[in-house]
């Protein structure tokens, strides 16, 4: 983003918040990036009438007067591809934070400029091409290990093919040292390095989209059993303030079965992103037993940084999401939150003097959500791999009313929705999903994995699901009446609902073991809760009442299963099944007698 | 007052084009820059000062922070100043007491600082944070076991009007200490719009508990002009910041009250004619908060910290009101007050289950307070938020006709409310004391109702005779 590359400068018109107008403008473009005024403060341009642009600036815009000059690069806004982006936390238009606190300190200041991949860094490149091969678009010739977990393809920049006339040996480069040229059909030829840019505003092509077939695994068992996502699918976390948006997201960032994880801190607080930081090189991921930063990226835009910059750090995010999808990877993209990116709109389009529509919103807010969450899926990519991008997006609806224009055009984009309760919250039943008011639509895709696994699978999950649902039934006449005017078999129903809240959906995400469940032993914890469920309504038929089934000893240790036992424990698992079965057998021939 | 004259260069500019609310719209000028500081000259010979807000080639709008009475067309005369507003700061600052925009308003002479500060300050890089973890004894049990209170958090407290805010306030300022170390620090208080009775009952409380010394008060009370509360905060909390972050101090903030502060911003968006979102707010009121709250935090480089308790006034107990909505969405969670319990003669009314604190989680436990913390804060909530329902369910049904589990829980509840929430106002509890009224109020429970807390726990907290644990724990 330098600015060797200006074609044109314009005057500065008028200055109000982060919308700058300027004259002499009419060669630039929409949506190409400027540099405003003597602290060359990035912006872009939104608007064009006549001569005049506006612009929207992703810095403070405060001493900026009319009359200072505005330099145009010719180039859309932006990022910048290749090895070095793992591990990073970078601003909303991909600014390295770390460079900027080396340069800066710990408060930024305007107009820093910093590179957002380590130029002089080398990696060990291996060729996986041959001079004279044909490459198409986005096809690989090259590979560098980036981090222990994460094997980094170099692609050729989507649009660009031809014979390849030169390619480096094995070796260690720098970033951007030409490792090799391309000669294109009309003759010219290019030159290949690790590094390319690509505009954050255009998705990167694909060969073609591919059904959903997996389900992406979150070690979460309320979403895992109850309410799936799918290997690129789309979720939404809709919740009021305290009630864990952050906190699922951050579960999901941590456990989420995806090999990249990118995490964009969307006007939300600092230090959340900080406990990121901070957190997650110590984590270990239970599948590739490497630290977690080694497949994470942040993107942060604090609630304090500019508002612009907030726009587009969730395409700059999308697209890094896309650019390691592109090379096979199953990337899981966590917006915290779409809320804000959806106000940081509202309030440049107030700037504007646009025409609102819902609650100050503009017209164009469904439409832009819709083509963001569009940019997930799974796909074919053109080099022939496989890859996924699941989005899941945190949407912060005021005063937790679900009927505002953001969660209800959300709703519309995604096939995924988790709805955070504030009664739960309330009571600390963390995850604080609902399952009266959540659902996903991807069950039928990602059933067909988890039948695979246990064939009872689909009907464990239903049988527990109708008893939640009927609960909840139960509850509203419990209210008027008293649960102890139900029938028995009723309060059974209550009794289990309540062993299936507290054993199975409300997981502690800071218990070691129960932090993260396994899907093998989500299916066995299943299917203890389906068997238990059943033999009492034998033994409650057969006479026995709720006060017996208190009774029996291992009820206490089936509570505690999803602390108690660990992840892989096949023992102690089938120890418990053993005894609390065998009790529930001697209840039922005491009361047979 | 004589040190508003900021002497700098500038051009004068005689006449304005409109006056509107607290507005100024000035045209033929030239060179202003956006956010600049004005100097205003009313036809009387009276300065206030003002702010761009917009500004075009040959036209800028004002925000006047003195109010624009007695300005006319003709006679108001404007200075633009060349640089945003910036205060001095200074360790000098403490024990003093300043007006809204920090000039000295105690009769003592102005502070001498080659220092000086833009009061919006910059943002802090999110790289260079240190996550908050050391956790504040308050002595208060409702907010040290259930809400705890960690160093360079932001924890609000939503009020309501009539409610004693101001006594919490004032109660967490004189008790709060870490338990580890005895540690510079200092406490900012920021006052818009609320009575000289308020601001009077705190320097008094500053003054019996001997910190006065450690205060700086930045007031712009009721009867100030509304728009100076705009800058209240901000001047506050840059000194703040050089407090915390220059002299290594670990600062509180008090800021009082919030919603006084929003109506401010209302005021002017309105007479700017701005698009308006909830409740006539702007749309920007989200992003104008974060910029106040989120300069709150620690500094991975080892200085000090800010932590930071504003107060804010929900209009009718209403937590969905925007005030209170956003500010739930940036602080790191709220102290909520009851006006239920507080009729009920609770002190403090802490309401239990809306209460949170986010950070929590990170500055208790093992180490940091004691190892059953954790589990048993999550089991009291767990049971309180049974004890709502089953008294709900009480109210429909009767009492008499609860099931025996069920009384229990509304013995409980209520044991809970009165030993372990309430206390007095100068009663300072230690946390090990605060952790063992929550066990002796789960006592009432059976055993089998106590998922959330180990099995672990339960042998060596709860069989044991509460005589014996509290023994224990002085032999420790």
């Amino acid at each position: 983003m330098q600015s060797e590359a200006s074609v044109n400068t314009g005057i500065i018109t008028r200055v109000n918040g982060p919308i700058v107008e300027a004259r002499r403008m009419a060669s630039a473009g929409i949506l190409e990036v400027v540099e405003v005024g003597g602290l060359r403060l990035i912006g872009e341009v939104i608007r064009i009438r006549g001569d005049v642009a506006t612009i929207q600036v992703y810095e403070n815009t405060g001493g900026l007067l009319p009359g200072e000059p505005v330099y145009c690069s010719g180039r859309p806004l932006s990022v910048r591809l290749g090895p070095g982006l793992i591990g990073t936390i970078y601003d909303g238009i991909q600014r390295p934070l770390e460079q900027i606190a080396a340069s800066s300190g710990a408060m930024i200041e305007r107009g820093e400029k910093a590179e957002p991949l380590d130029a002089g860094r080398e990696w060990h490149f291996e060729p996986k091409a041959k001079v004279g091969d044909r490459l198409e678009s986005g096809m690989v010739y090259g590979e560098v290990q980036e981090t222990m977990s994460v094997s980094h393809k170099l692609m050729l920049p989507p649009g660009l093919s031809g014979e390849l006339v030169e390619l480096a040996a094995a070796g260690h480069y720098s970033g951007e040292q030409q490792i090799g040229l391309l000669r294109k059909d009309d003759g010219s030829q290019v030159p290949l390095s690790m590094f390319h840019y690509w505009p954050v505003r255009r998705p990167r092509p694909v060969r073609q989209r591919l059904a959903l077939i997996e389900p992406l695994l979150t070690g979460l068992r309320v979403i895992d059993t109850f309410f799936p996502i799918a290997k690129g699918g789309a979720a939404a976390i809709p919740g009021g303030f305290g009630t864990g948006k952050t906190m699922t997201q951050q579960a999901l960032a941590k456990w989420a079965e995806a090999q990249i994880i990118i995490y964009i801190g969307c006007g939300e607080r600092g230090n959340e992103m900080t406990e990121v930081l901070r957190e997650f090189p110590n984590l270990i991921d239970p599948r590739s037993g490497r630290s977690l930063m080694e497949r994470t990226i942040l993107i942060a835009n604090t609630s304090n940084m500019p508002v612009a910059a907030r726009e587009v750090s969730i395409y700059t995010g999308i697209t890094l999401a896309e650019y390691y999808r592109d090379m096979g990877y199953d990337v899981a993209v966590m917006a915290d939150s779409t809320s804000r990116w959806a106000e940081a709109l509202r309030e440049l389009s107030g700037r504007l003097e646009e025409m609102p529509a819902d609650e100050g919103f503009p017209a164009y807010l469904p439409a832009r959500l819709a083509s963001f969450y569009e940019r997930s899926g799974r796909v074919e990519t053109q080099c022939g791999a496989t890859g996924s991008i699941s989005v899941i997006g945190a949407v912060s609806p005021p005063g937790g009313d679900f009927s505002e224009p953001v969660t209800q055009h959300t709703s519309r984009f995604i096939r995924c929705f988790w709805a955070l309760d504030r009664d739960l919250a309330n009571a600390r039943h963390y995850p604080a999903i609902s399952w009266r008011n959540s659902y996903s639509e991807y069950l039928p895709e990602t059933s067909v994995w988890w039948k695979r696994q246990d064939r009872e699978w689909q009907g464990n999950r239903d049988f527990l699901m109708d008893i939640l649902q009927e609960e909840v039934n139960l509850q509203r006449i419990a209210k008027l009446v008293g649960p102890d005017a139900l029938p028995e078999q009723q309060r059974l129903t209550l009794m289990i609902a309540e062993i299936i809240k507290n054993a199975f959906l409300q997981q502690n995400s800071f218990d070691d073991i129960d932090m993260y469940c396994s899907p093998e032993k989500q299916l066995w914890m299943l299917r203890m809760l389906v068997s238990f469920s059943r033999r009492a309504r034998e033994i409650v038929r057969a006479g026995g009442s709720i006060a017996d089934l208190m009774e029996i000893d291992e009820l206490n240790r089936l509570n505690r299963m999803k602390s108690e036992i660990k992840n892989d424990d096949i023992a102690a698992m089938a120890t418990l099944e053993q005894n609390l079965l065998r009790e529930m057998d001697a209840l039922e021939r005491k009361l047979k007698r | 007052m004589d040190n508003a004259r900021i002497k700098m260069p500038g051009l004068q500019y005689r006449g304005v084009s409109n006056i509107d609310g607290p507005l100024l719209f000035v045209d033929s000028i030239r060179n202003v820059a956006y956010d600049e500081l004005v100097e205003i000259e009313t036809p009387g010979g009276e300065l206030r000062i003002g702010q761009v807000l917009d500004v075009s080639s040959t036209s800028a709008v004002i925000q006047v922070f003195g109010g624009t009475e007695s300005l006319s067309k003709a006679g108001t005369r404007t200075r633009f100043l060349g640089s945003a507003l910036q205060i001095p700061v200074s360790k000098e600052m403490l024990g003093r007491v300043f007006d809204g925009l920090g000039r000295p308003k105690d009769g003592m002479p102005p502070i001498l600082s080659a220092e000086r500060r833009d009061v919006n300050g910059f943002p802090i890089n999110p790289y260079s944070r240190e996550y908050p973890r050391d956790f504040i004894q308050t002595g208060i049990s409702a907010i040290d076991i259930m809400n705890t209170l960690v160093r360079g958090q932001k924890l609000p407290i939503f009020s309501g009007n009539g409610l004693p805010h101001n006594r919490i306030a004032a109660q967490i300022a004189r008790q709060a200490r870490l338990l580890s170390e005895d540690v510079e620090f200092a406490i900012v208080f920021a006052a818009m719009g609320v009575k000289y009775d308020v601001a009077r009952y705190f320097i008094d409380s500053f003054e019996e508990s001997g910190v006065l010394n450690n205060v700086s008060m930045f007031l712009s009370l009721a009867d100030d002009p509304s728009a100076e509360r705009l800058i209240t905060p901000r001047a506050a909390l840059t000194l703040a910041e050089h407090l915390a972050f220059e002299e290594n101090m670990h600062v509180l903030v008090i800021i009082t009250d919030m919603t006084n502060y929003c109506e401010s911003m209302r005021e002017i968006a309105t007479a700017r004619g701005e698009i308006p979102s909830r409740k006539g707010y702007p749309g920007y009121l989200y992003s104008d908060l974060a910029s106040l709250y989120e300069r709150a935090g620690r500094l991975s480089d080892g200085s000090g910290s800010i932590t930071q308790m504003p107060i804010l006034t929900m209009p009718s107990d209403d937590i969905s009101h925007p005030v209170p909505d956003l500010t739930g969405y940036i602080t790191e969670g709220q102290i909520v007050l009851d006006r239920e319990m507080f009729q009920r003669g609770l002190y403090p009314p802490v309401a239990g289950l809306p209460s949170l604190s986010r950070l929590m989680k990170d500055g208790i436990g093992k180490g940091r307070t004691r190892d059953d913390h954790p589990r048993l804060a999550s089991q009291l909530f767990a049971a309180y938020s049974k004890v709502k329902d089953i008294r709900s369910l009480a109210s429909v049904i009767g009492e008499e006709e609860l099931s025996p589990t069920d009384k229990l829980y509304i013995k409980f509840g209520e044991e809970f409310e009165h030993k372990v929430i309430s206390q007095g106002e100068f009663e300072n509890r230690s946390i090990e004391h605060s952790l063992e009224l929550g066990w002796e109020a789960l006592r009432i429970l059976p055993r089998s109702e106590l998922l959330r807390v180990s099995e672990e726990e339960l042998k060596k907290h709860f069989d044991q005779e509460p005589a014996l644990a509290v023994s224990e724990e002085v032999r420790r």
